[in-house]
């Protein structure tokens, strides 16, 4: 579903992602660990297409279309969708409208109708009820004045509605309770299906407690380091990154 | 070769010019037959348009006296705009056009003025009641077509309910008294430069009355539009609310393309009796000239309310996306105790265009309170200034008011400047200025565009939010039209 091979990006000139390679099939969860400035952040936003995150060398192939070519949106229309580690807040546009007209514009590109308003509120109220996100909130503009919680559990609605093939999920598990986390969990269970990817950015093997991944990998100084199954966050989480050989 | 040849074919280059820029959505120009006035401005300019109206002598009397106090009189050099020097022998004062039938319908109405119509994408609640579909919202549409009303509708229920929806011509013709009475008493002739030459060659305009404890039962809305080449274009308005009226008045503007700089310099007055209360919302739309700055109107206007009566209230909105330059300051005098005034305003410039708006409140009387809300939006190469004076007068006895000034920039080559003039002569006064300037974040931009909007509707969405306390305070088909208008303008301005 996702391939990277020998993935080379550069910030501001510095060289980040050094030779990243690694693949996540349809119906499957990765996740990714490792230590702050690794690359982790910088390697979603590449994907996603962020200007100032300069590809310098490797492929990145995304339902057998080339994924670099692409422009964000393009990328989100072809099913992309990334969590972000610090969700954005734009006043005066509420959160409802900013999401419809996302999907709508998604919808255009890929050269399907328009949703109805009523299917949209539909889908709106089912997914806030399992999100435990309240609709007034929903109503206020985008993130603004949400906890850093509720900007979390708000990127999971969005992946909710959305209904991406792919959720790049960049540590949305930080700063959420052990309920949240439970309730953010829940929905990422439920987004995971056969001919659905999932690439989770964690710090925290209590995530994967719950949601549980088929592979896992280390990233450290622009590069996997290791993968390994499940057992590999345990034993990361046992001895910290310092036991792993960089 | 014919003339009707010769325009077709002129018309068909225009369109394929336009087909080529492809952003000045409305720049068209439509072929009605015209009948222009000499070219120049003199006292006998002033006669002919008197005289092609039908105006009584004490109106010629009054123009005169403006044209010969306007010739003393010199262009106004404070505001922040470059303006390039204006003749203003090198135009036509006056255009009608030359069939002017009195209509019983719309249905009646010149066909090609009906598709001009519609290529300005009047709003489809519009449209309904143009075309006199039942149950539609009632939206008196008064069209001004270049100088002249030919067409108004409406009429009869609005005459039931006694309010007066007329164009500045007839009234002045049919309601003589009423006009003279008030016409300069708010923006007097000698005002400043604009106001005077248009007190003197004004071509017509709109005239409300609304009388008192009459709830107007419809909004009043003037599409205006230039049409003719090299026709200088002054409007003039006058809305009269007395003693505890209502009335909401909306004003839309779009001008077809064209080479040469356009002189458009509109008077509007309001009154506001006793408890009376004056909505004026405009979205000005006029052609900006294009990236390289060539054409576009001048707009240089003057907008005054007076709130003569007591706990009587007027509130400008104003959407300016429009015109090469931009000079407009529509303020509130707040005579009247306990009187409001409110001033809400988006103002959008790209390329090269120019803009020095905002607005002034005058508090004479006590207790008077006024709002100013101010989106100053600016792209490409232009300039944007906030102008704005809040004087509080030495009778008026906690006044209090609220101002808050946000610019957002587009790009690094852009300017905006906030210029506050404050004078309190009471002590007794509260007054809260609050600025802001920011940019459109690289962050929003792509939290945007990863959810799956392209880059420009992802700056249009992020705009429209920087500008919905504006946006909201407009009736709804004119906030729908105004956010698609933002975008518009600031098509070309990323990337
Ligand atoms: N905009 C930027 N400009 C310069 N350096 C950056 C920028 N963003 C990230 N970096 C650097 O890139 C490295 C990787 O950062 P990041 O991908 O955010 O790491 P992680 O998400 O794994 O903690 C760090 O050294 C960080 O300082
Ligand atoms: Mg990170």
């Amino acid at each position: 579903m996702l391939a990277i091979t020998d993935l080379h990006a550069s910030v501001g000139g510095t060289p980040i992602l050094k030779g990243l390679t690694l693949s996540v099939g349809a119906g499957e969860v990765h996740a990714i660990m490792g230590p702050n400035g690794a690359g982790k952040s910088t390697l979603a936003h590449v994907l996603a297409g962020r200007e100032g995150y300069e590809v310098t060398g490797g492929t990145a192939v995304f339902l057998g279309q080339d994924l670099l070519a692409m422009a964000p949106h393009e990328r989100a229309a072809a099913g992309l969708f990334l969590g972000f580690q610090y969700p954005v807040e734009i006043p005066g546009v509420s959160n409802l409208l900013f999401l419809r007209t996302a999907l709508n514009a998604q919808r255009k590109l890929r050269g399907e109708p328009e949703v109805s308003g009523a299917e949209f509120l539909k889908r709106v109220r089912a997914e806030a009820q399992a999100l435990g996100l309240d609709m007034e909130m929903l109503k206020r503009p985008v993130n603004m004045g949400f906890s850093g919680g509720e900007k979390k559990r708000n990127e999971a609605f969005q992946m909710g509605i959305l209904q991406p093939r792919f959720a790049l999920l960049d540590e949305t598990d930080s700063g959420l309770d052990i309920d949240a986390l439970k309730v953010v969990a829940d929905s990422i269970n439920r987004f995971r299906g056969p001919d659905r990817g999932v690439l989770l950015i964690t710090h925290y093997q209590r995530l994967l407690d719950h949601v549980r991944p088929d592979r896992v990998h280390i990233l450290a100084a622009g590069r996997i380091v290791e993968s390994g199954g499940p057992e590999l966050a345990l034993r990361l989480e046992a001895q910290g990154y310092g036991a792993i050989a960089a | 070769m014919s003339d009707g040849t010769e325009t077709l074919s002129r018309n068909a280059e225009a369109e394929a010019t336009l087909a080529g820029l492809g952003s000045y959505r409305w720049g068209f120009s439509s072929d009605i037959e015209q009948e222009l006035a000499p070219r120049g401005l003199n006292e006998d300019t002033v006669r002919y348009i008197s005289a092609k109206k039908n105006e009584p002598g004490w109106m010629l009397e009054w123009r005169l006296a403006a044209f010969r106090a306007w010739l003393k009189m010199e262009s106004p050099g404070w505001a922040k705009l470059a303006i390039p020097p204006i003749d203003y022998q090198d135009a036509h004062y006056y255009a009608a056009p030359r069939k002017k039938p009195a209509l019983a319908s719309l249905d009646e109405l010149d066909p090609e003025i009906r598709r001009t119509y519609e290529k300005l994408g009047i709003p489809i609640e519009e449209q309904k009641v143009l075309a006199g579909v039942e149950g539609a919202r009632k939206v008196a549409v008064d069209a001004v077509f270049d100088s002249v009303s030919v067409a108004t509708t409406f009429r009869e229920e609005l005459k039931k309910a006694g309010v007066i929806f007329l164009s500045i011509s007839e009234a002045i013709r049919e309601y003589p008294d009423l006009v003279r009475r008030h016409i300069g008493s708010v923006v007097p002739v000698r005002d400043n430069f604009f106001a005077c030459l248009n007190s003197a060659v004004f071509s017509d305009g709109t005239f409300v009355y609304v009388p008192k404890g009459v709830r107007c039962p419809m909004e009043l809305s003037t599409y205006f539009r230039i049409n003719a080449e090299n026709t200088g274009q002054f409007e003039r308005t006058l809305i009269i609310a007395d003693e505890g009226a209502y009335v909401s008045y909306l004003e839309g503007c779009t001008a077809p393309m064209r080479d040469e700089h356009q002189l458009h310099a509109a008077v509007v007055e309001l009154i506001a009796e006793t408890d009376a209360e004056i909505k004026y919302s405009t979205v000005q739309n006029w052609y900006p000239g294009d990236a390289q700055g060539r054409g576009g109107i001048f707009n240089f206007v003057t907008k005054r309310a007076l709130c003569r009566g007591d706990r009587s209230r007027v509130s400008w909105t104003q959407v300016e996306t429009g015109s090469a330059i931009t000079w407009k300051y529509p303020s509130c005098v707040l005579a009247g105790a306990d009187s409001v005034g409110e001033f809400y305003s988006v103002a959008v410039t790209n390329n090269l265009q120019q803009a020095d708006t905002g607005t002034k409140m005058i508090h004479l009387g006590p207790r008077t309170r006024s709002r100013i809300i101010s989106k100053g939006i600016s792209a490409g190469r232009s300039s944007n200034t906030y102008r704005g004076l809040v004087r509080v007068g030495p009778s008026a006895e906690g006044a209090r008011n609220f101002t808050q000034c946000d610019s957002l920039l587009l790009g690094d080559r852009c300017a905006a400047h906030t210029v506050p003039y404050i004078e309190v002569k009471h002590p007794i006064a509260q007054i809260e200025h609050e600025a802001t300037t920011s940019k459109v974040s690289d962050d929003q931009k792509f939290y945007a565009m990863q959810r799956g909007l392209p880059e420009e509707e992802a700056v249009a969405l992020i705009v429209n939010g920087f500008c919905r306390e504006v946006l909201q305070t407009l009736p709804m088909e004119f906030a729908v039209e105004a956010q698609k208008l933002l975008g518009i303008s600031l098509e070309g301005s990323v990337g």
